[in-house]
């Protein structure tokens, strides 16, 4: 079983809120910039409850936030 | 390099000046005569015991520094928070940390063992010491590096 890669679209979510600053979404889901910018560039997976928060924090549903970059298991 | 990647180099650096220094100057009075006598456990005993109040002082006293000169150098200061990803790479290097320090404390018990003097298995133990303490710095500096 390969592992699963996890994207994401936070990136997109940000400019879509009016540019919204890496810092900004920090503080908002109560991390630090340094984990948003890990998160962001897929090095990090988030838990589920961080992940819920950034889909709070753009008040999208989850899935519009993080997908599956690969689905071959 | 983020501040936590920057912290994790100046407390390696500082685990080891401290450790050299302290041990070099330990060295110089370390008792002499038999191996196995009275005196030569209680240095031991002591040294252990002044280092790890050396060391916590020492810490302290860079770590106020490193503040210091980061604000001055770079305006940035420490995160004010702790997040799960800065947990879960302190529950990783420990974990690392962990490892290497039971490694060389199981060949200090082997030294014991095959009947080698009291001091190996100590200079083994303080080499446990040290290697746990450069196994969680390196162990931090890299997980920050690479994401987590």
């Amino acid at each position: 079983m390969s592992d699963l890669r996890i994207g994401n679209n936070i990136r997109k979510l940000r400019f879509h809120h009016d540019e919204m600053t890496q810092q900004a979404l920090a503080d908002k889901v109560g991390v630090t910039r340094q984990t948003i910018i890990a998160i962001e560039n897929a090095k990090y997976s988030p838990s589920l409850e961080l992940a819920f928060r950034i889909a709070l924090a753009f008040d999208v549903p989850l899935e519009e936030v993080f997908f599956l970059e690969d689905r071959n298991l | 390099m983020s501040y936590q990647e920057k912290r994790a180099i100046v407390s390696l650096i500082s685990t080891l000046v401290i450790n050299a220094f302290y041990w070099l100057y330990m060295a110089q009075r370390y008792p002499s005569g038999d191996d196995y006598s009275p005196d030569v456990f209680r240095f031991w005993g002591s040294a252990f015991l002044i280092l790890i109040a050396v060391s916590i002082i020492v810490k302290i006293i860079v770590y106020i520094i490193f503040t210091i000169v980061n604000v001055i150098a770079r305006q940035e200061t420490e995160p004010s928070i702790t997040d799960e990803r800065d947990r879960l790479i302190e529950l990783k290097s420990t974990r690392n940390s962990f490892y290497a320090f039971m490694l060389l404390m199981v060949v200090a018990l082997a030294s014991l063992a095959i009947s080698m003097p009291p001091s190996v298995m100590f200079v083994l133990l303080i080499l446990a010491g040290i290697a746990s303490e450069i196994v969680s710095e390196v162990s931090q500096f890299y997980f920050y590096r690479r994401g987590f």
